[in-house]
């Protein structure tokens, strides 16, 4: 055993060597190599770290939201609604919400006004998402006003700033009591824009909505596990989108990888000549190769990993988020929870790594199996 | 000791170009003497020193090496006597740009797994002797022609081969450095080795070190001359 693997640190000090040698083309190659790897880390640990973040903030929302519908149309609930629910066998805690979308011409963006069931907000008071303090200059008893769909101009002094850990659902977000909320909209009295349920066992949640199915056939029941999935599906597809796009920066990469591994230069073939001559044997020289692709490919998936890393946890994914966060003009901003799964590296390695390894080797096996004679006749 | 029996070698055959290198050849290698194989382009010589040298195969014919019939064994077997057995110097010396001289000599050392250590160990001692030590560290194309070929002779003797296998030494060296190579051979062949070589040169096939000159002419060995050994 003990010189099997002296002969492996023998051919790895040769590959260094060889690839310290030719300093240009196995930079170029390392350059490139590791920008894609950089750029597949980027948006899959991404798009994993939105998912678990997503997952993690639906983690608090109710089981079930209620919809009530006319002609597939989203509409208010009626008052009455919510007590025939009330009667529903499994559903813990029964809520009726208040919210609404906000146009501010000022700074052409949307606002979610919503009415805060779980704090008490004092009448001509807001609480306000961190987006609005950073871009009205909002904090706490500033005033502002907000010209409502009749027309009327209506003031609110801001109580309270909402903390930026929530910022990925709350950054747009105007809380306010019920009653400056109706009178701000308009509301017509004992409706509700819907309603959030809260069931007890998990395993009961989708009885629960064919129940509410039977018992109010105009409505819709949302699970929060369908709230998911829509957010899993969004993210899969603005991934899919971005490589799709990337594929042929991929495709390139693969093509330009292929022609630097497997392209032995004359100087490359003289040497596998050399060493077949001095007692080197085929599978010493493959073995040589195979050192050498797997080398680059593991230093560049390293530092394209980690460079990853840094570029989504730490410098808040800046290259491609207009891309895979999505559009808006309150952009919420976030820090993501550094995570790594190991089942996403080992796909990544498998795709970038395995592949390189093996275009290094396939041409390599012609030139390793030529005669030791050749040299003699060079 | 190496016995080449009814040797033929033929290159493209079956095709047009059908080329028989070797017709024939019967011959013995004395062991810890300095034998030059001898004769015109294409009169066959340098394959006939890939045959013996375990670099190529005979067509046809039987290679034994102390007694032992190789010619059949796989490639692998073959490449363990061919680094254990022989070593190599070749005419444009083939050493790996790049790589200083220390680290050209300790190559045929890899595949064996030998301890790095023990293998730059033996390299400076080589080096040593044959006064190339100072240069241990110099990349091979700094080198003059005469310290290449040095270095090529110290990688030859790295693994410490029973037989030495040098295509047309000289070819590269003036005359000055040619009658130091000889020296050189001279006293592997004295401390036991043996020294197989091709040449055509007259310094080479006329020196007093060298034992036996086998010529070919056309595939064929056509005279074998015996020398007795003097000091050159």
């Amino acid at each position: 055993m003990k010189p099997w693997i002296e002969k492996q640190h023998h051919l790895i000090d040769f590959t260094a060597q060889s690839l310290a040698r030719r300093k240009g083309k196995s930079l170029g190659l390392l350059v490139v190599y590791t920008l894609l790897v950089f750029v597949l880390a980027s948006v899959s640990l991404y798009t994993h770290a939105l998912r678990n973040e997503a997952t993690r903030i639906l983690a608090g929302t109710p089981e079930i939201v209620l919809q009530r519908l006319i002609a597939g149309r989203h509409d208010l609930v009626p008052p009455g609604y919510v007590e025939r629910i009330g009667r529903i066998r499994g559903v813990q805690k029964i809520e009726g919400r208040l919210w609404g979308y906000y146009y501010d011409s000022v700074l052409k963006a949307n606002y979610t006004f919503m009415v805060a069931a779980d704090r008490e907000i004092a009448p001509g008071e807001i609480v306000v998402g961190p987006a609005l303090e950073r871009t009205r200059g909002l904090s706490e008893g500033n005033g502002i006003s907000f010209r409502s769909y009749s027309g009327e101009l209506h003031t609110f002094i801001a109580a309270e700033v909402l903390p930026h850990e929530s910022e990925l659902v709350s950054a747009d977000l105007v809380l306010m009591n019920e009653a400056d909320f109706r009178r701000f909209f308009a509301y017509p009295a004992g409706h509700y824009t819907d309603v959030a349920l809260w069931v007890a066992n998990p395993l009961e949640v989708r009885n629960v909505g064919v129940k509410l199915l039977d018992a109010l056939p105009d409505s819709r029941p949302i699970l929060r596990e369908e709230v998911l999935r829509t957010y899993a599906s969004i993210f899969d597809w603005r991934e899919g989108m971005m490589l799709a796009l990337l594929s042929a920066a991929i495709l390139a990469f693969g093509i330009f990888a292929w022609e630097k591994a497997a392209g032995l230069s004359a100087e490359e073939k003289r040497e596998i000549g050399i060493l077949k001559a001095i007692g080197w044997e085929t599978g010493d020289v493959i073995a040589m190769k195979f050192w050498e692709g797997f080398l680059v490919s593991l230093l560049a998936f390293l530092i394209g990993y980690v460079t990853a890393y840094l570029h989504v946890f730490h410098f808040e994914f800046t290259l491609f988020a207009p891309v895979l966060k999505g559009w808006a003009v309150l952009y919420p901003s976030f820090a993501l929870t550094p995570q790594i799964d190991g089942l996403q590296v080992a796909t990544l390695f498998v795709f970038t790594v395995l592949p390189y390894t093996a275009a290094t080797l396939v041409p390599i096996w012609r030139a390793a199996t030529t005669d030791p004679d050749t040299v003699m006749r060079s | 000791m190496l016995e080449l029996a009814n040797i033929r070698k033929v290159f493209n055959q079956g095709q047009h170009n059908e080329y028989w290198a070797l017709k024939g050849i019967d011959l013995e290698i004395p062991p810890a003497q300095v034998s030059v194989l001898k004769g015109p382009s294409g009169s066959g010589k340098t394959t006939l020193l890939t045959i013996l040298g375990c670099l190529a195969r005979p067509t046809e014919g039987r290679v034994r090496l102390n007694r032992e019939d190789i010619s059949g064994l796989p490639e692998r077997f073959l490449t363990e006597i061919r680094r254990r057995t022989f070593g190599f110097i070749f005419q444009q010396f083939n050493l790996i740009r790049g790589l200083s001289a220390v680290e050209n000599i300790i190559l045929p050392g890899y595949p064996g797994g030998t301890p790095r250590a023990q293998l730059l160990a033996r390299a400076e001692a080589l080096l040593a002797d044959l006064q190339l030590a100072h240069r241990r560290d110099a990349k091979v194309e700094w080198l003059s022609g005469g310290e290449q070929q040095r270095v090529a002779i110290c990688r030859a003797l790295i693994n410490d081969p029973e037989i030495l296998v040098a295509d047309e030494p000289t070819a590269n060296l003036d005359s000055k450095l040619s009658a130091e190579f000889l020296l050189i051979l001279h006293r592997l062949a004295e401390s036991g080795r043996t020294v197989i070589l091709t040449s055509h040169d007259p310094l080479v096939v006329e020196s007093a070190v060298v034992d036996r000159v086998y010529s070919l002419r056309d595939g064929l060995l056509i005279e074998v001359q015996h020398a007795r050994r003097a000091a050159p």
